[in-house]
């Protein structure tokens, strides 16, 4: 089986939502989208105040080449437009609806069949992409209708759907390729036409079985798509990672991996890509995990985006234990930790993960042995260890020249380091400082 | 409920920490100091306690009065510091109160006098044991005899060891080292940690399955002492003849290699002593170079140098070479 | 012997004569051609490399000194006039008497405490919490009490007080270099004029949100109510942003508008008497929205 070649490490992988089917969540009174989903500027708000509107009907406009459509996930009258503080606590645009009813653009095919056909052209197809207001799913947000859209004198030779899901916890993509594997498929092959790629490898990690299995037995209908089933390492859905996996290819440092021809999809991306073009239904749900270890159900939902993280609580286990220390939107390796439970989801979130506060606190940092555990870790083949020092002593300049920016943030230094040392944090200082150093320099 | 905790990513840890690194690598010491003991007696058993002790007692006191710091004995390293200047020792009586000299040069000049464990430059239990090698010879250098131990008497027999046998020259030396298997058990003369092969390796083995080290610095060191000495071996075995100046019979040429890596310190040395983290490079292409920087001065050292063993100056020359490693054998970059 | 030792300080002799003229032409082709001034200038700096002019250091500053010919736009905050008006000297050039300056704190320290909404558990630095998120109190301009204005001072002036959390500076040490208002992420630290006998008035929030909003995490925030603007007889005090800023430039101290502030987000220093009794907690923050 196939991996990528150096670093890594091997997370508890605590899939325990794994066999809770997808149910769908009921639409809260209010719903608050963030004008900002995306990785870019916000779009534009194209509602006001009073304005009905329908599910699926654009209310944020992108004006800006990094940037993406938004939709309103419900239907209803709008409140306000005005700021909201997201999970973090930071204030963001964003439009207010309150619902009314739950009645659907005319346009968007509601129905259950399956519709195999695509008659666009690729250009089409990204357009639609834009139109729909595609994001990438595995985290980044990167709008999609940028990452089909191939620049010129560079081909893709390779569409890799990444469906490792190699982050502790999440199972949203298992569930997703369990349930909906020909939509899935369908998308991977409307992708692959975009790109004007031969063949799609669809990726999964081997602790997913009966995904593969699932995954196998539907891709011999479609032409060009092969599955690949991958060793269990974190973090295997790293897009280097996987790109180097797959194809034996390493993207060099600073370029993206149209450079070395791949380009790298989520699965669940697939999913969405697959609604929007065949049932031009926007993108204005996400496939969300419920777990915990200590909670007493675990739950795979579809939820409208901007439902709040509270709603998302009360109805799949009623309130947080007593013991909760953290919540997290995202796995515990590249997850980020939540504060403020009234805050709306967005596009991408993967999962509301809540954990027990023994098992969320972090441990007090000790002193560093040089044990050189954190760069044998490292699966971009840096020294962890060294930023530390050097950020720590302002040396920036230094930073730069043992390559901080090739980290790519998966946290293998912290998750390994014995002296408990926070070196991912330190690491992403140190980026920011040198991407300071750098712009001042400009 | 609590408040929330928030930190960046990630959240969750792989539960390694300094402190079980610590007590897995004094875990892994526990073979050789019973076989010691069972060797060596009484007297081993007590100088180990008073090496240890002393060694967590000086850290105690200069991190509470000194540094005016938290106290970090608990995390076993002055334990592994104390068990190794032990085994780098004889088990005689007048050990029991060099070792204590032995120890807090150690801890206080080895370790704390750097800034604590982690800035160290050197190995503390070798700068230790060095430092005694120099101010007592006399101590240092007087082995008891393990065929006339008494497990309970503290005074002993002295006996020779065999590297000290072959420094001497003497024409009947020859006759009178150990065999194989005695080597490998630890049925010898010598510092009585260091004697028993077997148990050091099954210490070592522990250590690599529970991945506190990796083979490269063992192998590298052992593979290069063996290698080395062969060729030396080959070139002139060791053999009985007439020293030209004087018309004396000596033993001249060097000996075999596989007597090399089992006598002296080479097996603790390398599992135990060049594998300390601090210390060593980091990459495993450095940690090649260390090791094999190591095996080549131990077997100069001890063929042409004063002392007839070499590992402890080996590895503190080396020590003193790793952040020049460090700075020049760097992990592949994945992306360049 | 004589010859011996003859022979030996005659060839040392020859030695030394044609390395001699070696090193002489050796001078004169890489010789550095500086400015004896510049040397004259670094001596009379504090040589703290503090960095707070600018500058890479104390020898940086001097350099730039010699090279302008005059100070204009040059200062060392830690030197003060003393040391402005001897560089002056040097150079030959006229200076400004410029009024003494110190860090001020513009974070209430009372309240923090009780209102943490959560609990940081990360990296140990105010730049990286920033990027994270709002900090413990939900104030998403508030301080986030790491201490990277700590760890910037040269001056050992600076300390993050226990009970609060928050930063205090020690006036008598603060030589208003502005590092630690560099170092803060949040911009919470501000250099003003020291006043006065020391006497200085100040809102003492950076919070930008509105009213109700700002209120939520800090029952001092400032709500941009606009009463102190009002009250102020040199229209020192100005609202942008929901925000009240007292220009030290203008204000005169009166404490008109430390006792108007509805949310004691004003706040006096160094006065004998507090003109407001210290009630950190306003009454009801339903009528500080109501001013608005």
């Amino acid at each position: 089986m196939k991996t990528f070649k150096m670093g890594g490490v091997h997370p508890e992988e605590n899939k325990i939502s794994n066999d809770a089917a997808i149910e769908v969540m009921p639409v809260g009174k209010q719903m608050v989208v963030l004008m900002n989903q995306h990785l870019g500027a916000p779009a534009t708000p194209v509602v006001q105040k009073g304005d009905k509107v329908k599910v699926g009907q654009l209310i944020g406009e992108a004006q800006t080449f990094m940037c993406a459509n938004v939709h309103s996930p419900v239907s209803g009258t709008v409140l306000k437009v005005e700021p909201v503080k997201d999970a973090f606590g930071l204030a963001k645009p964003a439009v207010w609806i309150s619902v009314e009813g739950d009645e659907w653009m005319e346009t968007i095919d509601r129905t259950p069949d399956i519709k195999r056909e695509c008659p666009l052209e690729p250009k089409e197809i990204v357009a639609k992409l834009k139109e729909m207001g595609i994001v990438g799913l595995g985290g980044a947000t990167f709008p999609a209708h940028i990452k089909y859209s191939v620049p010129d004198g560079k081909k893709a030779e390779y569409l890799i759907v990444n469906a490792a899901e190699c982050e502790p916890y999440l199972t949203s993509d298992y569930r997703v390729m369990m349930e909906h594997a020909e939509e899935i498929c369908i998308g991977v092959s409307i992708l692959r036409k975009a790109l004007g790629v031969p063949n799609a490898y669809i990726c999964i990690e081997s602790n997913k079985p009966l995904a593969i299995q699932k995954m196998q037995e539907t891709a011999r209908g479609f032409e060009g798509i092969v599955v690949e089933p991958l060793k269990v390492k974190y973090p295997q859905g790293a897009e280097k990672q996987l790109i180097n996996a797959v194809t034996g290819r390493k993207v060099p440092s600073g370029k993206l991996p149209i450079d070395v021809g791949c380009v790298v999809s989520n699965v669940g991306t697939c999913f969405s890509v697959y609604e929007a073009i065949q049932k031009n239904k926007p993108l204005i749900e996400n496939i969300l995990t419920v777990t915990g270890k200590k909670l007493p159900s675990q739950h795979n939902y579809i939820v409208r985006i901007g439902t709040t993280y509270n709603e998302i609580i009360k109805h799949s286990i009623g309130e947080l234990p007593a013991t909760t220390g953290k919540v997290i939107s995202g796995g515990t390796m590249m997850g980020k930790a939540v504060v403020n439970l009234d805050a709306p989801t967005v596009k991408g979130n993967a999962s509301v993960l809540v954990m027990d506060e023994a098992e969320a606190r972090r441990n007090p940092e000790t002193a560093c042995i040089r044990c050189g555990k954190c760069m044998n870790a490292c699966p971009m083949g840096l020294e962890p260890y060294l930023f530390s020092s050097l950020v720590k002593t302002g040396r920036i300049e230094e930073a730069k020249e043992h390559n901080i920016l090739d980290c790519i943030e998966c946290g293998c230094c912290f998750f390994s380091c014995p002296a408990n040392k926070p070196l991912t944090d330190e690491i992403r200082l140190g980026k920011n400082r040198v991407r300071a150093m750098m712009a001042a320099k400009r | 409920m609590n408040l929330l905790n928030i930190s960046g990513s990630p959240h969750v840890h792989s539960d390694e920490s300094t402190k079980k690194i610590m007590w897995r690598v004094n875990l892994a010491l526990v073979p050789a100091l019973l076989v010691g003991i069972a060797y060596f007696g009484v007297s081993a058993l007590l100088v180990a306690c008073i090496s240890v002790a002393s060694c967590i007692l000086f850290q105690w006191l200069i991190e509470k009065f000194l540094l005016k710091v938290p106290s970090t004995i608990g995390d076993g390293s002055a334990v592994v510091t104390g068990l190794l200047l032990a085994f780098n020792v004889p088990a005689t009586l007048s050990m029991m109160w060099i070792v204590v000299i032995g120890a807090l040069v150690a801890i206080g000049v080895g370790k704390m006098a750097f800034g604590g464990l982690g800035k160290n430059p050197f190995n503390p239990a070798l700068v230790g044991r060095v430092f005694l090698l120099i101010s007592f010879p006399v101590q240092m250098t007087t082995w008891p005899d393990v065929s006339k131990v008494k497990f309970f008497g503290l005074d002993t027999v002295t006996g020779p060891t065999p590297l000290g046998l072959i420094k001497e020259r003497g024409a009947e030396s020859l006759g009178k080292m150990p065999q194989i298997w005695d080597m490998l058990t630890g049925y010898i003369g010598g510092s009585w940690g260091e004697v028993s092969a077997i148990a050091i390796l099954v210490g070592a083995i522990y250590l690599l399955c529970t991945k506190v080290i990796s083979w490269h610095i063992p192998v590298s060191f052992i593979g290069t002492a063996f290698v080395f000495s062969a060729i030396l071996w080959l070139v002139n075995p060791i053999h009985v003849g007439v020293d030209p100046a004087d018309g004396a019979e000596k033993l001249m040429g060097f000996i075999d290699p596989l007597t090399t890596i089992l006598t002296g310190g080479i097996m603790l040395g390398a599992c135990f002593m060049a594998t300390d983290m601090v210390t060593s490079p980091m990459a495993r292409s450095g940690q090649l170079i260390f090791g094999f920087g190591c095996g080549l001065l131990t077997v100069i050292i001890r063929n042409w140098g004063a002392y007839p063993e070499g590992v402890s100056f080996a590895i503190l020359l080396m020590n003193s070479v790793t952040p020049l490693i460090n700075r020049w054998c760097k992990p592949k970059r994945f992306a360049c | 012997m004589t010859q011996q030792i003859l022979i030996a300080v005659l060839v040392l002799g020859v030695i030394g004569a044609f390395f001699a003229v070696v090193l002489y032409f050796v001078a004169q082709k890489f010789k550095v051609v500086e400015d004896p001034l510049i040397d004259e200038v670094a001596e009379v700096l504090p040589g703290a490399n503090c960095g707070g002019c600018g500058k890479a250091g104390c020898r940086a500053f001097a350099e730039a000194c010699v090279a302008q010919g005059n100070l204009d736009g040059l200062r060392c905050a830690p030197g003060g006039d003393a040391v402005a008006q001897k560089i002056a000297q040097l150079l030959g050039c006229a200076v400004e008497q410029g009024e003494p300056q110190v860090a001020v704190v513009r974070c209430h320290p009372a309240n923090c405490g009780d209102k943490r909404r959560s609990n940081y558990d990360g990296l140990k630095s105010c730049a990286f919490q920033n990027t994270v998120y709002t900090g413990e109190s939900g104030c998403p301009f508030g301080c986030l009490g790491c201490g990277d204005c700590v760890d910037a001072c040269q001056f050992d002036a600076i300390h993050m007080d226990p009970a609060t959390g928050t930063p205090v500076v020690d006036e008598d040490l603060c030589t208003a270099c502005g590092a630690c208002a560099k170092a803060c992420p949040r911009r919470i630290i501000e250099l003003r004029n020291k006043g006065k006998k020391n006497r200085r008035v100040f809102v003492s929030c950076v919070n930008r949100e509105k009213g109700a909003v700002a209120m939520k995490s800090c029952a001092n925030a400032c709500i941009g109510c606009g009463k102190c603007a009002k009250v102020c007889p040199m229209e020192a005090i100005t609202i942008s942003d929901n925000l009240s800023y007292i220009d030290f430039t203008k204000c005169i101290a009166c404490r008109k508008c430390v006792t108007e502030c509805p949310t004691h987000a004003i706040v006096d220093v160094n006065f004998p008497s507090p003109a407001v009794k210290p009630a950190p907690k306003p009454e009801t923050p339903t009528a500080a929205e109501a001013a608005k």
